[in-house]
């Protein structure tokens, strides 16, 4: 068995199964947790603060204008190198054909141009992140292990994946089955890192919006 | 061996000149990505050179290797066996057959003890004494051991004899072997493919009887003039790949434009062959120009290697290779089942643990 049969056989399998495992345990750990019964009369019926937390989590997502000075650039850095991998992942021909295996649905994809330079921009958005991570004396102080090796798994399967379009540093089959694997190492560290945002960003935003509604607090 | 001492006398018997002799073996160098002057050092070495005798084995095979070299264009199958090489045996082509055929192969090796070349066409079967390919009463592995011992070379031509081709697949049940796990004390050059391409063969044995030695070798010992390059880096779809333009079918708007075959199974790019460059039927087209993805028949393995029509860059795994989304979602099925009930059993051990130090008498369930 060479690298791309370990790759994309018997590695994605267990990869696959550690990620499902992983994220239905947390997210399933998170709901039955014991959360503190709420006594306070509330300000807003059940519809309205789960309205309400809709907006927040919408209106978190955003700087407050005020902060915009301070935080901002962080935050198009952030966005921007989302917005990357999002284009890079999802609209790149040889990935909609992976996932479409894996779904059954396939869709139009960008040409591999714009692909390429989503993945050489984002990369270059990612050492920024980094470095704003080492050189921001608050940021240093908070990061842990979990940031940057997040941040490893991440910057790697884009490394490994523009290697492998261009052909660069071996032969394609070795490179696509680096590629590969780090994605199934990305896959394997996605339930038990910070990565698992992608599932937590939006409904602890709208869960949190949703308590201060009911208060009358939201904003 | 042939009765004339040398090519260049056999040439000269023919009429040949030497002029058209120094154009065709310009010509060679040519194919063969040599600067045009070697073509002449080609020419001196060749007329000196005697026509070696080549053993020609066939084994686990399907004889379309055969069937290809016999249409190989430059040289032509005729001017290498008559002029280039004296082909001594080959159960396939030769007049003769049984006890006379063999006693020609005996003859052959004795007289060119440690001189000759043995082609080998097929893999080895070494399952039960070997008895799945059997010539004359022996086993396949027996005429091979026994041919190998006097041999100078051993080239083996297609995937069967290099790497173990089909008769190799799983489950292998005649315990086919490529040449290269038998034979261990001798130089080999692998001629992959199924079948290979007949230049490539051809072009190989002249390239040895030429110079006497092995061409440069990659790490599967395969000439790496033919197979120094990828089939996707020298494909003329390779532009549409880079562009993003792929064929969904067979039968839909990419496939008519000629878009790439990556998304339907090509195997261009992991594969290593002179496909796209030399071509076949004289350089006519190859696979790809008509709408079929690579196959990857030049590659070790290449028949287990899942289907031919799910792409490189899809999950493999499981017996049969090709995994279809109704797999996956009983697999993420039964691994969500697994993490609810984890999650389950951590989240009532944590409250568990919280009711025992703290006490929750203001908590919801």
């Amino acid at each position: 068995m060479d690298l791309l049969e370990l790759a994309r056989g018997p590695a994605l399998k267990v990869a696959v199964v550690v990620f499902c495992v992983g994220v239905v345990w947390r997210i399933v750990n998170i709901i039955l947790l014991h959360y503190r019964r709420n006594f306070n009369e509330p300000r807003n019926g059940f519809a309205k603060s789960v309205l309400g937390g809709i907006k927040v989590a919408g209106s978190r997502s955003w700087p407050h204008p005020e902060f915009i000075p301070r935080t901002g650039a962080g935050e198009a850095l952030g966005y921007s190198y989302h917005i990357g991998l999002f284009i890079v992942i999802l609209a790149f021909g040889p990935h909609i054909t992976f996932f479409g295996s894996f779904v059954g649905v396939r869709w139009p994809n960008l040409p591999s141009g714009v692909i390429t330079i989503a993945s050489v921009l984002t990369f270059t958005l990612l050492l920024a992140v980094l470095f704003r991570r080492v050189t921001n004396r608050v940021l240093r102080m908070l990061s842990n292990f979990d940031d940057y090796f997040s941040w490893f798994v991440t910057t790697l399967v884009i490394v490994t994946g523009m290697m492998t379009t261009a052909h660069f540093g071996g032969p394609y089959q070795t490179l696509l089955g680096l590629h590969i694997l780090s994605f199934d190492l990305l896959l394997i560290w996605f339930p038990f890192g910070k990565l698992m945002h992608s599932f937590y960003i939006f409904p602890s935003r709208s869960l949190n919006g949703a308590l201060l509604s009911r208060k009358g607090a939201a904003s | 061996m042939a009765d004339d001492p040398t090519i260049g006398a056999m040439l000269d018997r023919h009429g040949v000149s030497r002029r058209t002799f120094i154009k065709y073996c310009t010509a060679m160098a040519s194919v063969l990505a040599l600067p045009p002057l070697v073509g002449r050092a080609i020419a001196e070495q060749l007329r000196v050179a005697q026509r070696p005798s080549v053993i020609y084995l066939s084994f686990q095979e399907c004889t379309g290797c055969l069937e290809s070299m016999t249409r190989s264009f430059s040289p032509t199958i005729e001017s290498l066996i008559f002029n280039i090489i004296s082909l001594d045996y080959d159960d396939t082509l030769m007049a003769a057959a049984g006890a006379q055929a063999e006693a020609a192969r005996e003859k052959a090796m004795k007289d060119n003890y440690g001189k000759y070349i043995v082609v080998v066409d097929g893999s080895v079967p070494v399952a039960d004494d070997g008895v799945y390919s059997c010539a004359g009463g022996r086993s396949a592995v027996d005429i091979l051991t026994e041919a190998a011992k006097g041999a100078a070379a051993i080239v083996c031509v297609g995937t069967c004899s290099s790497f173990g081709g089909i008769p190799f697949a799983d489950p292998n049940p005649t315990g086919a072997r490529a040449v290269s796990d038998l034979i261990g004390n001798k130089p080999i050059i692998n001629v992959s493919g199924c079948p290979p391409i007949p230049e490539v063969i051809t072009l190989t044995l002249l390239q040895y009887v030429s110079t006497g030695k092995l061409p440069d070798l990659d790490e599967h010992l395969r000439p790496k003039v033919f197979f120094g390059n990828t089939i996707h880096d020298r494909c003329y779809r390779r532009p549409f790949y880079d562009e993003g333009k792929f064929a969904k079918s067979f039968d839909d708007e990419g496939a008519r434009n000629g878009w790439c075959l990556f998304e339907l199974g090509c195997k261009g790019p992991t594969t290593y062959n002179a496909c796209a460059t030399i071509k076949w039927n004289n350089g006519t087209s190859f696979p790809i120009e008509s709408g079929h993805p690579c196959l990857g028949c030049s590659e070790p393995g290449f028949w287990d290697n899942g289907s031919f029509y799910s792409a490189l860059a899809t999950p493999h795994w499981g017996k049969a290779g090709e995994v279809r989304p109704a797999d996956v979602a009983k697999l993420a099925g039964a691994a969500a089942a697994l993490g609810a009930a984890v999650g389950v059993g951590s989240a009532m051990l944590a409250r568990h643990r919280q009711k025992m130090t703290v006490g929750t008498p203001d908590t919801e369930d």
